[in-house]
């Protein structure tokens, strides 16, 4: 594991910010994924000890909501949306293009950690059904061979 | 700045009024919805081209909410003549600048036409989708600046809460709600005042509010569209129902998908609290209120309320048994009140109108009105509220536009993954709480998905069992394993392998699990596949019986064939097969290699329609060349 990777100030930070109160789990994770990316295993300790928790409480609430990884993160997310509305109008055949083109399967990062492909259950923007959402940026009524040159865009 | 009493809440809000000029032309450029489709583009044009020509002073451009109306994305109206463009793009700008910004002609071009009549329609006011419409709740929704709180109070925002801050007793108002007949429009429709009454009469002075802004059923976007648009309103609803509660602290319970929802609500409280809306001694009274934020972290089930409290407190977002009632002991162990953003965003309304005005809205036990989302394959998708009781018909055609490509409807699916299907056959059927109830669906929180004759119903009712198996937390085991039997069986069928014996264990299954499970999750997960196979049977035996799927959707029961008699071996789909599926040459008919196909589709997309070769059928075997053959020599067509 890439110890040497983290930061610990600024862990300390975002623990002392939180340090004592009640009921902050959550947003304490959503801080240091902010920080780091992702919820480096090792930090999971440490977090625990600052908000008198067990680390199997912590780890237990990370791999609960889909929000968190514990891995490192590629530098681009694509979120291809597999709700009701993308479904019926063919997020299956964009879900699977783009698990063809980059090679990997859903939830995988790419081994040059320039994408990582998710499947969200509806974005709310069921009128640019199906769609796909790179980062910030929204893609709408797709088909399967729009996407190779969307994701040229990216790096 | 503080506004101290409700006095200085009118002399502020008439001061605006008095700067506003309602014949200033200003153009409303809708920056939520249609920021995904180059919103802010269009935006930066209007305000590069207004700066160059240095009418900074004579045109507004105002930043807003969604006007409803998606599908045409992007959109703007144009105060104070009301007009509305659609479809626009950056470089439109300068021509709505010359031509009716400064000259007042309308283009032509950028104006609503009827798909079906081709008739025009320049104004707001007069287009079939925003004429049949009552809003209520969205008034505020796509005209104001949503971070502007002055705004809000300029159209009577923060008046109902002053109103019951300094007219009404606590009592009063849950009479008043109470008397309105609001029902939650979060799903299950409970009278919001007695809950409210609840929590005002539970023992303990420490009591919170939560707003649920969770919105996880897919195809809903209603209370995004709120949070973002008018986010003012939800506070107001809270302000009041911690008054009338007697409650000091709230929360908002937002989604991680939601990150304009997110900013647009902590720019409104940051304002609300300048100016003493929130805070302590509220307009002068000895009230006190604080809301605080949390966002979601991506669980479906954290929608469910004592999950969500859960969720809240830190912990695993897991159900637990009720009673205890969240009234009695909820978040941390205290007396609190769940509400649904639509349901505090109606509270306002409320009170400054009064609840006979409210309840003479919508039906006999179903008042006030309902945004729905409308999605899927209907030509209007964007957001629609309307009276409940509405028939589901005038929403999809008067409103919706009807189906694209002059396809059939084949069902509504109302209610995400807890609800069900309305079938084509109860169309006329108004929409409201019980009714909906009564043919197996539900009214749900808001989301419409249409679905036509190309929607296979055994592939929807197997997507949502995945993803209620998916999102089921595991606590209750018929939860957890039932819905992946459920969940196997229906994939099982979808793959051509079902028995016949299949069905009936769906419905049995289905009905375990629906008596089971502990929260409402599991408690409706079976309704898509108890609707779905009530209603569309046929299709479920197609897919058994005959190894067939008649929407030519489920991939193991279709295959693509190249005709032979109509392929011009023009290489086109030969050289894009992403499996190399395809063999043939120049000038050779292509044949597809039925064991390398994954079906993609990309040759029937890309087959020149000129040519119209490329054939996808369901059980049945098309005659066609085992081997590339030369393209035989066609006769001239005939003249
Ligand atoms: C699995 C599940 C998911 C839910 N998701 C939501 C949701 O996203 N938004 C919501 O307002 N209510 C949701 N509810 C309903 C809430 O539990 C609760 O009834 C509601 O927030 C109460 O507010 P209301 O009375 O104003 O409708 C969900 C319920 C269940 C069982
Ligand atoms: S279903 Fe895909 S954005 Fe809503």
């Amino acid at each position: 594991m890439q110890v040497t990777a983290i930061d610990q100030g600024k862990l300390e930070q975002v623990l002392t910010k939180y340090e004592g109160q009640e009921g902050v789990l959550i947003s304490v994770l959503q801080e240091v994924q902010g920080e780091f990316g992702y919820v480096p295993k090792e930090v999971i300790e440490n977090i625990a000890g600052a908000l008198k928790l067990f680390p199997s409480q912590v780890y237990g609430v990370v791999t609960f909501y889909a929000q968190f990884y514990l891995t490192p993160r590629g530098r681009n997310t694509i979120k291809v949306c597999e709700g009701t509305a993308c479904h019926v109008q063919g997020a299956t055949s964009v879900l699977r293009e783009l698990k063809t083109k980059l090679g990997v399967a859903e939830g995988g990062t790419t081994d040059d950690l320039k994408f990582n492909l998710e499947s969200v259950r509806c974005l709310g923007t069921c009128f640019l059904a199906p769609v796909v959402m790179i980062n910030q940026d929204y893609y709408g009524k797709l088909q399967p061979r729009d996407i190779e040159d969307i994701i040229k865009h990216y790096d | 700045m503080k506004i101290g009493t409700p006095d200085e809440l009118r002399s502020f809000r008439e001061s605006i009024v008095a700067q506003m000029d309602p014949q200033k032309l200003c153009v409303r450029i809708c920056m939520t919805g249609c920021r995904a489709y180059g919103a802010v583009r269009i935006r930066d044009a209007f305000l590069e081209e207004i700066k160059g020509r240095g009418l900074e002073k004579e045109i507004d451009i105002r930043e807003t909410g969604c006007h409803g109306f998606c599908a045409r994305a992007p959109v703007i109206t144009i105060d104070p003549r009301d007009i509305f463009y659609q479809q626009l793009t950056a470089e439109d700008v300068p021509e709505i600048i010359d031509q009716t910004l400064i000259k007042g002609e309308i283009i032509d071009r950028l104006v609503y036409a009827d798909p079906a009549t081709g008739e025009k329609f320049p104004f707001n006011a007069d287009v079939p989708f925003y004429k049949n419409q009552t809003k209520n709740v969205l008034r505020n929704c796509g005209v104001i600046d949503p971070r502007n709180i002055s705004h809000y109070i300029a159209r009577d925002g923060y008046a109902a809460l002053s109103k019951a801050l300094t007219t009404m007793t606590p009592e009063e108002i849950i009479d008043t709600v109470e008397q309105s007949g609001l029902r939650g429009r979060g799903g299950a429709g409970f009278p919001t005042g007695r809950k409210w009454r609840f929590v005002r009469e539970a023992r303990g002075d420490t009591k919170y509010v939560v707003c649920n802004g969770d919105e996880g059923d897919p195809g809903a976007f209603m209370d995004r569209a709120v949070m973002e648009g008018d986010p003012h309103s939800v506070l107001e609803g809270m302000l009041i129902a911690a008054y009338a509660m007697g409650v000091e602290v709230g929360y908002i319970y937002v989604r991680a998908e939601y990150p304009i929802a997110v900013e647009h609500l902590k720019i409104a409280i940051a304002q609300a609290q300048e100016l003493g809306l929130l805070g302590e001694k509220i307009l002068g009274s000895g009230f006190n209120f604080e809301i605080r934020i949390k966002e979601g972290a991506g669980a479906f089930v954290c929608g469910e309320e004592t999950a969500l409290i859960a969720s809240i407190e830190g912990k695993r977002g897991m159900p637990r048994p009720r009673p205890p009632f969240p009234a009695q002991s909820g978040l941390w162990d205290k007396p609190t009140n769940i509400n649904n953003v639509e349901t505090n965003a109606n509270v306002p309304l409320i009170i400054l109108k009064g609840s006979e005005w409210y309840a003479s809205i919508g039906t006999e036990r179903s008042k006030g009105t309902k945004i729905f989302s409308l999605a899927g394959k209907i030509n209007n998708t964007g957001l629609v509220e309307v009276p409940i009781g509405t028939p589901v018909r005038k929403v999809i055609y008067d409103i919706g536009g009807g189906i694209p490509g002059g396809r059939r409807l084949k069902a509504v699916q109302t209610g995400g993954p807890s609800g069900g299907f309305v079938p084509e056959e109860h169309l006329d059927l108004p929409i409201d709480y019980d009714t909906l109830q009564a043919i197996g669906s539900i009214m749900g929180s808001g989301g419409m998905v249409v679905m036509d004759e190309d929607t296979c119903m055994v592939d929807v009712a197997r997507f949502f069992l995945e993803f209620t198996n998916d999102e089921s937390c595991g606590k209750c085991s018929i939860c957890r394993l039932g819905s992946q039997q459920m969940l196997d069986t229906l994939t099982r069928i979808t793959q051509g392998e079902g028995r016949e014996e299949d069905i009936e264990l769906l419905v049995e299954l289905g009905k375990q699990v629906l008596d089971i499970s502990l929260c409402g999750l599991g408690r409706t997960l079976p309704n898509p596949v108890l609707t779905s196979t009530n209603y569309f049977r046929d299709e479920y035996d197609a897919h058994i019986k005959e190894k067939r799927c008649p929407a030519l959707v489920c991939d193991a029961l279709v295959s693509y064939y190249i005709l032979a008699e109509k392929c011009e071996g023009c290489m086109i789909c030969l050289r894009n097969c992403p499996s190399e599926a395809i063999m043939g040459g120049k000038r050779m008919v292509h044949v597809i290699d039925q064991s390398k196909c994954t079906k993609c589709g990309t040759c029937l997309s890309l087959c020149p329609t000129r040519f119209s070769a490329v054939v996808k059928v369901s059980g049945e075997q098309i005659p066609v060349p085992e081997e590339p053959i030369p393209v035989a020599p066609r006769k001239p067509k005939a003249a």
